[in-house]
Formats: C-alpha cells, sequence, structure tokens
C-alpha cells in the first residue's frame, strides 16, 4: 500500500543510494538527478506528492517549482495515489494489432474497473501508456519494472491471480 | 550465412556476463583502440564504414562525428540514446537485455575517438530492468579496468552513467534527450547550435543511438572498409529490424543491407510469411512514423524491380510510392487490419507524446486524433478526410523538431494509400463500428 507522506524523507539505503546518483554528475550540474530521484521516491511511496517533490527539490538545492514541472511533463509518475499494483498497458497500434483490446477488455472486466481507476480493495490500479517498445511481443504490459509479454486471457488470469495473494 | 555485426554471440548462454562476452572476443577492441589507434584514427575508420545513425534519421555517423567542436578546457560528452519509444521499435531493448557488454564496449571505443572522459546512456524509464543490466555490465567492465581511470593504462579515463527516462517520446529527439538529462522538461531546443557545438550542460556532445555504437567495436576490429563492403551502395553493414505484426515470426532480426522486402517477409530465415489463412495488406515499414504502404508497393517499385531493405529502396518514388527505412520497426498488417483504426492509434500516440512546445504540433496532433476519433465511430464526414489531410500539411516543416513531421506522415499517408476506407467508415457508419468491421472492398492483398 501507499504509505502516507506526513514525514518525507529517503530510508537510510534510499538517501545513500540519492547521495551516490547526485555524485555521478559534474560539479553544479546536480539538477540532473532530478529523474532518477523522482523514481528513487516513487518506489518508496508509490507515488510523488507534493510533500515528495519539495523533499526532492531540498535534496538538490533547487526550487519546488523546477521538480513539479517536470513531476508534471514524464507520464510515469503518479501525482495521484495508485493501488498496490499499478498495471500499465500499452495501447498503441503494433500492440492492437497483436489483439491488444481484446486482452485489455478482458483485464478490465477481470478487476471491474475502467482505465484511471483504482479497485476498491486498493489493490489494482489501472494505466493506459503508449509503446512500451515491446511490440513484437505484444499485448504487453507493465507492473512497476516487470514486463508481461504475449499476453492471452489465460496468462492475464494467472498474473491477477497471483498478484491478488499478496 | 550473412555476416553478423550485432547479434552473432546474442543466444550464447550468459553472453550478458562480462566472462563469457569476453570469452566471445568481447573487448577486444577496446585494447585494440586504447593501445594501437589515436582517436583521429577511429574517427576515420568509423567515416570510412559509412555506417549511418540507426535511430530513424539516417545520418552518417563519422560525419556527425567530424563535426564535434573541440575547444580547449571544455568537457566534450557521448550521450547514447536508448529512450527507444517510436512504435514498432523493440531493437535496443533487445541488443541491450541480451547483450550489454556489447553497448558498453561500443561506448568505450567510441567515447574515447571523441574525446568524452563522462559518458552518458539515457534509457527510456520504463525499462529500468535493462538499466540494472547494464549497471551491472559497467561493474563488471570497471572491475575488470575496462572502465574508470587509466583504463588499460592507456592514461584514458572514463566514467559511465546510465540515467533513467520518466515516460516521454520527445526525450528521443537529441536536444529534447539533453534537456531531460539536465532534469528539465522534454523540451525540443531550437538548432542552431547543434549539440555538437553546444549540446550538455552547453558543451560539445554527440548523441548517437545504441545500435550506431554497437557497430564500433566491430569497425574498430575489422576496419571500416570491411564494414562499407557489407549491404548496398549508400546502406552498409547491417541493421536490425523489429517485426510486429501479423507475421509468423515477429522479432528482432540482423539483417545485411540489400536483401529483398518480399524476402524478409516471407524467407523461413526471416519472418517466416504471413500468419496461416492470411494475405498481406499493408506494412509499415521503419516505425509509426514512416508512411505506411499497400502490399503491392511494399513488394515491388514503381518500375517493376523488387523493393530492397536499403536506406534508398524503401524510399524510392519519394512518398508517393515509397516510404523510409526509419528505425527498422516493421509493422505488418494482413487484411483484418482497419487502416482507420490503426491510424488513429498512432494519431493517438502523437497527441499523447506532443511536448506542446510548437502550436501546429500541440494543436494539429490534437485535430487529428478528435478528426479520427469521429471517422472510426461513424461520425465524421466526407470534409473531415480532407481536413485530416489540410491539418497535417499545416504540421509537416512547420515545428522545432521532426515530432510533428513524425505525427503527419502516418495520416497522410494513410489517406492517399487507403482513401477508400476512410469514405467507407463515412457512408456505412453502421457496418463500419460494428467489432472488427474492415472495409473489404477494392483492397489489393498479396
Amino acid at each position: 500500500m501507499t504509505e502516507t507522506t506526513n514525514t518525507v524523507a529517503f530510508t537510510p539505503e534510499r538517501l545513500a543510494k540519492a547521495q551516490e546518483i547526485i555524485a555521478r554528475y559534474p560539479d553544479g550540474k546536480q539538477k540532473s538527478a532530478l529523474l532518477p530521484l523522482l523514481h528513487l521516491a516513487q518506489e518508496q511511496y508509490g507515488w510523488v506528492s507534493p510533500e515528495v517533490m519539495d523533499y526532492v527539490a531540498s535534496l538538490l538545492s533547487i526550487l519546488p517549482i523546477e521538480v513539479y514541472e517536470v513531476a508534471s511533463f514524464y507520464t510515469m509518475f503518479h501525482l495521484d495515489p495508485v493501488g498496490t499494483h499499478v498495471i500499465e498497458y500499452c495501447r498503441t497500434g503494433p500492440c492492437c494489432l497483436m489483439g491488444g483490446e481484446d486482452a485489455y477488455g478482458y483485464l478490465k472486466s477481470k478487476l471491474g474497473i475502467n482505465t484511471g481507476e483504482t479497485t476498491p480493495d486498493g489493490k489494482f490500479t489501472l494505466k493506459e501508456v503508449e509503446c512500451l517498445a515491446a511490440c513484437g511481443w505484444g499485448p504487453v504490459f507493465q507492473i512497476r519494472e516487470k514486463y508481461y509479454m504475449n499476453l492471452t486471457n489465460e496468462k492475464i488470469d494467472e498474473i491477477i491471480d497471483e498478484l491478488s495473494k499478496d | 550465412m550473412p555476416v553478423k555485426i550485432l547479434t552473432e554471440h546474442i543466444n550464447v548462454p550468459g553472453i550478458n556476463t562480462f566472462e563469457v562476452y569476453r570469452k566471445m572476443g568481447g573487448y577486444t577492441a577496446v585494447e585494440k583502440a586504447l593501445k594501437t589507434m589515436t582517436p583521429d584514427e577511429i574517427v576515420e575508420e568509423v567515416k570510412k564504414s559509412g555506417v549511418r545513425g540507426r535511430g530513424g534519421a539516417g545520418f552518417p555517423m563519422g560525419m556527425k562525428w567530424s563535426f564535434l567542436a573541440k575547444p580547449e578546457g571544455v568537457p566534450r560528452y557521448l550521450v547514447c540514446n536508448a529512450d527507444e519509444s517510436e512504435p514498432g521499435t523493440f531493437k535496443d531493448h533487445y541488443l541491450m537485455k541480451n547483450n550489454p557488454h556489447l553497448l558498453i564496449e561500443g561506448m568505450i571505443v567510441s567515447s574515447f575517438a571523441l574525446g568524452a572522459n563522462k559518458s552518458f546512456i539515457y534509457v527510456r524509464g520504463e525499462l529500468m530492468y535493462v538499466i540494472h543490466i547494464l549497471e551491472k555490465a559497467i561493474a563488471e567492465a570497471k572491475a575488470a579496468g575496462l572502465l574508470g581511470k587509466n583504463i588499460l593504462g592507456s592514461g584514458y579515463d572514463l566514467e559511465l552513467v546510465v540515467q533513467p527516462g520518466g515516460g516521454a517520446y520527445i526525450c528521443g529527439e537529441e536536444t529534447a534527450l539533453l534537456e531531460s538529462l539536465e532534469g528539465k522538461r522534454g523540451n525540443p531546443r531550437n538548432k542552431p547550435p547543434f549539440p555538437a557545438v553546444k549540446g550538455l550542460y552547453q558543451c560539445p556532445t554527440v548523441v548517437n543511438n545504441v545500435e550506431s555504437i554497437a557497430n564500433t567495436p566491430w569497425i574498430v576490429n575489422n576496419g571500416g572498409e570491411a564494414y562499407a563492403a557489407l549491404g548496398v551502395g549508400r546502406s552498409t553493414g547491417t541493421k536490425l529490424i523489429s517485426v510486429s505484426g501479423h507475421v509468423n515470426k515477429p522479432g528482432v532480426y540482423e539483417i545485411p543491407l540489400g536483401i529483398t522486402v518480399e524476402d524478409f517477409i516471407y524467407a523461413d530465415e526471416w519472418c517466416g510469411g504471413i500468419r496461416p489463412g492470411h494475405h498481406l495488406k499493408a506494412v509499415v515499414a521503419g516505425g509509426s512514423s514512416v508512411p505506411i504502404l499497400p502490399a503491392n508497393l511494399i513488394l515491388t517499385l514503381a518500375n517493376g524491380d523488387k523493393r530492397l531493405m536499403t536506406y534508398e529502396s524503401l524510399s524510392d518514388g519519394g512518398f508517393a510510392t515509397g516510404t523510409m527505412l526509419g528505425s527498422g520497426g516493421f509493422i505488418v498488417m494482413d487484411e483484418t487490419t482497419c487502416i482507420v483504426r490503426n491510424t488513429l492509434t498512432f494519431a493517438r500516440f502523437y497527441h499523447h507524446e506532443s511536448c506542446g512546445q510548437c502550436s501546429p504540433c500541440r494543436e494539429g496532433t490534437g485535430w487529428m486524433d478528435k478528426v479520427l476519433d469521429r471517422i472510426e465511430h461513424g461520425k465524421g464526414n466526407m470534409r473531415d478526410i480532407d481536413l485530416l489531410v489540410d491539418v497535417a500539411k499545416k504540421i509537416e516543416g512547420n515545428t522545432i523538431c521532426p515530432l510533428g513531421d513524425a505525427a503527419a506522415w502516418p495520416v497522410s499517408a494513410a489517406i492517399r494509400h487507403f482513401r477508400h476506407e476512410f469514405e467507407w467508415h463515412v457512408t456505412h457508419p453502421l457496418e463500419a463500428t460494428k467489432p472488427g468491421a474492415v472495409y473489404r472492398g477494392e483492397m489489393e492483398l498479396v
């Protein structure tokens, strides 16, 4: 589940990782660490709240607005709370040719939700995304870092049933 | 067997580890380059090879390298574009996940040639698992003394940084990528100045695609002339083609440039033909942005010759009867494909991915998406079809970066070659909006 963000701070491991990332760039160019740090923050909190963005800004000594404008530009960052498992399915042409629309229709009916919604138990959020660079292995969706490819109704059953156990 | 430059060892078990990669002859190009060649000699070999940018633009790589400004005391950067996002394209994904060391080796020899001491690999953020694979490979190479300070005692230092994107197609455009790498929104920059003069952090920078860079170890080992001897004319070497859609064997293939399109689609060695019981209707040969061609035109040139898998042959006939090799994203459609629906998914993609900076693209992609959606859902009229052509024309050439063209071309080409399908949606809305409905009238299949 998504953690609350009353007191925002990276875990000690993630803070060390953040410092290592910031040190990768030339002096004075620490803003380059913004996208990697937003990924790190989203990994910890599930989404990036305004408080999380303020915290990232403070780590990089940049203005909060510099984080807001970036986080809102890139579609991977969730600016609202999401379920435990965010299923991001590819809706672009090649996946559609491989039967994507039928597979995603089945996924929606199985979860009982539409794109952009979260199941009442907070377990699954469904998001439509554009091409995931796996067109020959479509239909495709992604949950966190993992790609699920060549989807069929049976495979979708297996994946959802497995994740529902958590 | 045709020569494989990039995928010869890709199926060797453990090739993703340093040990196996080294055993298969990996990193010999680093030794040769750093111990026996000057940076300029490497640039010369890459020029001689004739290898062209594999991200889609096809600009000669050696020439791009030779534009790099070299002012005293200013760092230079090499940035690898691994933001692969063009619909239909997944070759870099395939290459990096299976053989990460090939890219690392290419980054070392290329960075050395350009005089860069810190180089970046910008990978689309969705491929976080591939980023972990690359980071592991970098750590292994570093432990073996092939990265870091004084590589192989040559006095040359190099650090490699893998940078994740955040989900934005536009960052595949090189100046948007550099903005993103600086921690900003991915808005493309006005050119000039070109990155070769003012790129990352306003320093001279070369941005090259994954596949382009992965060619450099072979070029260093075998020489530019050997590379140029492969292929046909100005299409030298091999090309990774990502195949999706209705063929028997979708996947990534490394082809010698110059085989016929017909062979590529039907030979067992490659796509293995159209899926059983179906026929070829159309192909998008180089990623979603290049013009779609109907079956007869993709297979045959206007003069009756067979069309080849080369930059020149695919673009033969201009946009009237030709297309482009682009990124090599080869999307194959059989007779079950509704061209209107497919065009709509592409238009929706570009609408979603427009960065919003230039009005013609920001507004035009939205218009095309909406009008196509209207036609697809049986609510369009005949004027809408001309309106689409008109909007596409007004986007094309009027934006800072090529996303505008990329959005316009698929729409105008679909109407150019499949206008009757759009008209059918207008005249037969009830039939056309049934699930899976496809126009079956004057359709030329092969």
